[in-house]
């Protein structure tokens, strides 16, 4: 296999500093945000998945999709 | 150079490896890390500049004031001229470090251009795993693995003592990268001095980072935080853009099969 297309989540510049935790979070609600509003097939919600794959750490998506579930998410949904 | 020495220049050349007795930088392999190198540099030179400039003074007045030579002792109690000189001098030297230095320091902060590719690096006491998700489609597939320090009593042959890892991290050179630093329990970091960069990875905070390697090879690093007994080894593997496509699908994958 040759060269493979890197792509990833942008900078923003909401989260200009070093310190991109609430940009891995926030990512996560807008994708929430963007299936609610438009349902689950929606398309362009699936950049807003990259990019908080991209940016979280696995182990907090697991926690925070359990915590949904649970209907005990902290952010605003 | 020691026998071993020699083997070690024939099974595998980290040169980019600490050596012993060495007492400057490692060669850079990002723009930011010559960059520190040259503001080093830059500092060095006042540096001199100074202590010549100090000592003289001090090795005069130690020779011309010795009381063999001058035993009546100096009624001169100040100056005016001097006194301007030496308080205006000295606060004009620190500035003209100050510039280069907050420049770099500031320029080291910006995310210029987009990243073109996320590395997660997190911290485990002790090892590291580190993720690759720019490719994933759902929240459970990650091409996650882990990556443990060669323990003190079996490295191979030509390979660094407490410096090796099982797994390196594999990225490609001459691109931009984001790297996410943080920890699953204990603060550690993310250092590697090759590429300038000295991250803490703090538990539940996400650092990021942003680096370019610019050429192939292999860099060490190692945790820099005390964060227990065995501090977790980094070591990057940079790869042409072209042999990092195959290396992402054909070595990482098998490794995390289980994972
Ligand atoms: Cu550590």
């Amino acid at each position: 296999m040759g060269e493979i297309e890197l792509k990833t989540a942008p900078a923003d510049f909401r989260f200009p500093t070093t310190n991109q935790s609430r940009h891995c979070f926030t990512r996560y609600i807008e994708f929430h945000r963007c299936v609610a509003a438009k349902g689950d097939e929606a398309t362009e919600c699936e950049k807003f998945a990259k990019y908080y794959r991209s940016l979280c750490p696995g182990e907090w998506v697991d926690r925070w999709n359990e915590q949904r579930e649970n209907g005990i998410f902290p952010g605003p949904l | 150079m020691s026998f071993t020495g020699i083997f070690h220049f024939f099974t595998n050349s980290p040169c980019d490896a600490a050596e012993p007795w060495q007492l400057g930088s490692q060669d850079a392999a990002t723009p930011m890390m010559q960059g520190i190198i040259d503001l080093h540099h830059d500092i060095f030179f006042f540096l001199i500049l100074i202590l010549v400039f100090v000592s003289r003074i001090l090795v005069r007045a130690l020779w011309h004031f010795h009381s063999k030579k001058n035993p009546i002792p100096q009624r001169i109690v100040h100056g005016t001229t001097i006194e301007i000189l030496r308080t205006i001098f000295p606060s004009i030297i620190p500035m003209f470090i100050a510039i280069p230095s907050f420049a770099l320091l500031y320029s080291m902060d910006e995310v210029v251009v987009d990243p073109a590719m996320t590395i997660k690096a997190i911290g485990h006491q002790w090892y590291r795993s580190y993720e690759y998700s720019d490719y994933n489609s759902s929240d459970e597939q990650s091409l996650t693995f882990d990556s443990y320090t060669i323990p003190e009593d079996d490295p191979e042959l030509g390979q660094s003592r407490l410096l090796e890892v099982d797994n390196r991290v594999v990225v490609p050179a001459k691109t931009h990268l984001r790297i996410i630093v943080t920890s699953a329990d204990v603060p550690h970091s993310w250092a590697v001095p090759s590429s300038g960069v000295k991250c803490d990875a703090v538990p539940g905070r996400l650092n990021q980072i942003s680096i370019s390697v610019q050429r192939e090879g292999v860099y060490y690093g190692q945790c820099s935080e005390i964060c227990g007994t065995n501090h977790a080894s980094i070591v990057v593997e940079a790869v042409s853009r072209k042999d990092y496509g195959s290396r992402v699908s054909n070595q990482l994958i098998p490794q995390t099969g289980e994972a």
